[in-house]
């Protein structure tokens, strides 16, 4: 085995997996169906991909494509490879009940009730493109030659809009996200009792030992052929990678009821305890200069940070042990689960199974909290956020962070809550209100809201494989 | 204190009718696998001490893996598994199920094999009563009654603090106390709350209780030379299996996890049911019967308030032998998803899962029976999902609450009855609320 330090080969990344692109405050999501697979192979094999190399002066677009499991089949990729990919991704994100209530989809956020994404309306493609504002819309018509007319037909192109920084409900977003190992320097035999914010490669890029030092299951298909565009396998020389430097991505339409969320908050002090920041994004555990680095250990009462605030659900940052044991003695009464223990400590599972790296962006226009609680005009324009995240295994961390995390009423003990901003207030299976927020107080009895409206509400949704560039020339060759 | 037991019934399915018998349980269902509380053939919310409670026909797709070691895959019926965990005896249980529900528990084991009627039901009941190896209940004494009771306190108590926020919102930890005692009191005196003391503890199962946590303590400090060598011996010769045991976790059959699915996650609690064959070889059989036995002594002695080692999500399980030991059921009632739930397992407890799960065939590869193993996490919940056997029909007495809300409302009505606290404990306490 190499035991040196094994970089990547960004080369091979799509750029999105590395940068968020912030520098290009333009942004659209083409979604696509497939008309002519030919066609489509044809422009994929010429499609100007950002990859993942540090380019100076930053470019000045970007462009990535990623294709859903009707969107392989579309293509031509054999369903013998199209199979290895994970359940989730084959299922899609709406299309099995148990997976929407599990994620809380359900209620006004049913498939049934999606733009798109739903059985009706699901995408093979996705191209998400970025550029200055003004040069978006050319960009857009410069990509679109005829070759793509013949190639795709146009299920959805969304929009979105630059917000500086700051998400629909008024507050500074992306400001948690995992650092990734691209040198896979992280240790990840054995317990990892703190919380770090480092998570190994592997998590997010398929091919790479993950948190479990493990290769996530993806695609290993024999060599020979086409399939010789294909990396190796880094565990297993005789195959080849169509997973390999290729991520996951999860994109959900995110709709934002900013008046209804000001109108309830009221305050500013209410609204950042139910994000768990202010709105310039300091964090209300600390105060300091950096947002992030602090855990909730240094608030164990949820007095300055309800428990259930949406940082907290989002990120609980815990280790793998509720308190980090000092010394092997004890360090194996907490693995039997002796000791002294608090009344929340195992609740929550450790955080660094559980990450994933956001890139979603804004979309319509914004309206300050003062507006937002006068009358909204008969044309109040949509609003929201186009959600997108990074991983390498759906199940393990997009859908459990959405379902045990924030669509959960049992999340780390709490009683009767959903997450503030996502919930979708539907009662539990006995008819058990899921609209509460709790404000713990030192010395005091807690402050409880009830009542709750749903502020968001999802429109629609896919899972997506974002491939390597290796990846994506086997798919334009497929077939 | 009153201690949990569970029953566990089974009996093999006459070939003939198991179709029918399938339907016959799915229609006591309110949606896919939740039992109708109320069902005409078994009323479960009428027996007032019952916890949970599952029909399952045991059938198992993986019986051909036997072939990895070249044997050839025996054939068995498939079995109806009456299980459940109820307050107080099994005995005691059975001969209420058999006062209300003789019609239609005849009506389903006549189903089964030898059912024709001759004997009576309790002796049948008794006579197919297949002994758990292991079980383990989340909090030793607590019963449906407290639970019933303690909920509804919460419940009154949460109301008067929304209800009277104003004044609340004023008052110290210790004041809240004096204010919640107060109102709680005034509503017990009104009868809309009861608060049920624990009833003294059986004398009869005190004894056998301490006399089966002392002798094995008292047994292995004898025999500890003798045991520590066999020990080793057997530790050596389940490592020499281990390297070269074949493993058997391919991707989940799509068909298969969504069948078992549809009746996932309609309650903040699951049940969960997975059959698999033993490895074949007397070290196996040792070990494994070893390993239970540890186990179950740890769930009945050790680990039986809130936690099994670290892991705080499971109600009740139980694991149970089949067919002469050559089979292993695991059945438990656990909160939040599949997924969760293997990860708490993997995260929290994995040595233990590797101790007990791994003379299982196709298990990931182990170390010295207790390292890797689940830690293949992929590979695991491949396995499980594999394994996984559909519940036809499954009754949650407390639906809605998990471990972690049983022990809170626990935890509350123990702060609220102690007359005075210190300054320290009605803060802590009032964090509870």
């Amino acid at each position: 085995m190499n035991s040196q330090v094994k970089g990547v080969d960004f080369a091979d990344v799509q750029g999105i997996v590395r940068f968020a692109h912030g520098h290009l405050k333009g942004a659209s999501y083409l979604l696509l169906t497939v008309k002519d697979p030919q066609s489509a192979r044809a422009w994929l094999r010429d499609a100007p991909i950002t990859d993942a190399v540090e380019s100076l002066p930053l470019a000045s677009s970007a462009m990535h494509v990623a294709f859903t499991a009707s969107g392989l089949r579309a293509v031509g990729v054999p369903e013998a490879a199209v199979a290895q990919f994970s359940p989730e991704f084959l299922q899609g994100v709406g299309g099995e009940d148990d997976r929407s209530r599990r994620l809380g989809d359900v209620g006004a956020n049913a498939p049934q009730y999606w733009t798109w994404g739903n059985v009706d309306r699901e995408p093979h493609v996705l191209v998400a493109l970025f550029a200055a504002p003004e040069a978006l819309d050319a960009f857009v018509v410069r990509v679109r030659t005829p070759l793509w007319d013949r190639a795709f037909a146009s299920i959805a192109e969304l929009g979105t809009s630059d917000l500086y920084g700051f998400e629909q409900f008024g507050f500074t977003d992306g400001i948690s996200q995992p650092q990734i190992d691209w040198q896979q320097q992280l240790e990840l035999r054995g317990d990892k009792p703190a919380y770090g914010n480092v998570v190994a490669l592997g998590e997010v890029l398929l091919g790479y030992r993950n948190e479990y030092d493990r290769y996530t299951d993806r695609p290993l298909l024999s060599t020979g052929g086409v399939n010789d565009l294909l990396l190796p396998a880094e565990d297993d020389a005789s195959k080849r990678d169509l997973g390999r430097n290729g991520t996951y991505l999860v994109l959900r339409d995110l709709l934002q009821d900013v008046r209804a969320f000001w109108s309830f908050a009221k305050t500013e002090t209410i609204a950042s305890a139910f994000v768990g920041r202010t709105p310039k994004g300091e964090s209300l555990v600390q105060t300091g200069n950096d947002q992030n680095d602090f855990t909730f250990a240094q608030d164990p009462d949820g007095t300055r940070c309800p428990f259930g605030a949406h940082i907290r659900r989002a990120n609980p940052r815990n280790g793998d042990f509720s308190s980090v044991p000092s010394g092997p003695i004890a360090t194996l009464l907490a693995m039997l689960g002796f000791g002294k223990q608090r009344f929340q400590d195992d609740i929550t599972s450790s955080v660094r199974f559980h990450r994933i790296v956001r890139r979603g962006r804004e979309y319509g226009l914004p309206l300050a909290p003062s507006d937002a609680t006068l009358p909204a005009p008969a044309d109040d324009p949509a609003r929201g956020l186009r959600f997108v995240c990074l991983n390498a295994n759906i199940g393990r961390q997009f859908e459990f962070l959405q379902s045990a995390w924030f669509a959960s009423s049992k999340f780390n003990g709490l009683v009767g809550e959903s997450d503030p901003l996502l919930g979708n207030r539907e009662p539990g299976p006995n008819g058990e209100s899921t609209d509460a927020f709790v404000m713990n107080r030192a010395d005091a009895a807690r402050t409880r809201l009830t009542g709750l409206p749903q502020f968001v509400t999802v429109t629609g949704g896919a899972y997506f494989f974002l491939p390597g560039l290796s990846a994506l020339r086997y798919i334009s060759q497929s077939a | 204190m009153t201690p949990q037991a569970p029953f566990f019934v089974l009996a093999p399915v006459r070939p003939d009718v198991v179709d029918d018998l399938l339907a016959l349980l799915e229609a006591m269902n309110l949606e896919p696998g939740r039992a109708n509380p109320h069902d005409p053939l078994v009323p479960f919310a009428d027996f007032e001490r019952l916890h949970f409670a599952r029909f399952c026909i045991v059938r198992d797709d993986t019986i051909g893996d036997v072939a990895v070691y070249g044997m050839a895959p025996e054939v068995y019926p498939p079995y109806l598994a009456f299980v459940g965990d109820v307050d107080g005896g099994e005995d005691a249980f059975l001969r209420e199920l058999v006062e209300r529900a003789t019609p239609g528990l005849v009506k389903i084991f006549s189903h089964c094999e030898n059912f024709d009627g001759t004997t009576s039901l309790f002796d049948w009941m008794k006579s197919h009563a297949a002994p758990s190896s292991a079980w383990y209940a989340n909090w030793k004494g607590r019963t449906m009654l407290q639970i019933r009771e303690e909920a509804a306190l919460r419940g009154a108590m949460e109301r008067y603090l929304d209800e009277n926020a104003g004044t609340v919102a004023l008052a110290t930890p210790l004041e809240l106390h004096a204010m919640l005692r107060r109102h709680v009191s005034d509503e017990i005196a009104a009868a809309r709350l009861t608060m049920t003391p624990d009833p003294p503890t059986r004398l009869g199962w005190w004894i056998s209780n301490a006399a089966a946590a002392i002798l094995p303590i008292v047994i292995a400090i004898v025999l500890a030379p003798v045991l520590a060598v066999l020990a080793v011996v057997l530790l050596v010769l389940v490592r020499i299996r281990e390297t070269t045991d074949p493993v058997i976790c391919p991707q989940v059959d799509p068909v298969h996890r969504a069948t078992i699915a549809v009746t996932e996650d309609r309650d903040v609690t699951n049940a969960f049911c997975a059959v698999g064959s033993v490895k074949p070889g007397m070290v196996r059989r040792i070990a494994s019967v070893a390993g239970f036995f540890m186990l179950n002594y740890a769930s009945r002695h050790v680990f039986t308030r809130g936690r099994l080692g670290r892991v705080r999500t499971i109600h009740f399980a139980r694991w149970v032998w089949l067919d002469n030991k050559r089979r292993l059921a695991f059945m438990s009632n656990y909160d939040g998803s599949l997924e969760s739930y293997m990860d708490d397992f993997i995260n929290k407890a994995g040595f233990g899962l590797n101790f007990v799960f791994s003379n299982g065939i196709g298990y990931p590869k182990t170390r010295w029976l207790v390292a890797d193993g689940c830690k293949d996490e992929q590979k695991f919940k491949n396995l499980l999902y594999r394994h996984q056997c559909y519940t036809q029909v499954w009754y949650n007495g407390h639906s809605g609450l998990t471990t972690v809300d049983l022990q809170r409302n626990a935890e509350i009505r123990a702060g609220l009855e102690a007359p005075a606290l210190t300054a320290a404990q009605a803060r802590e306490w009032a964090a509870l609320l």
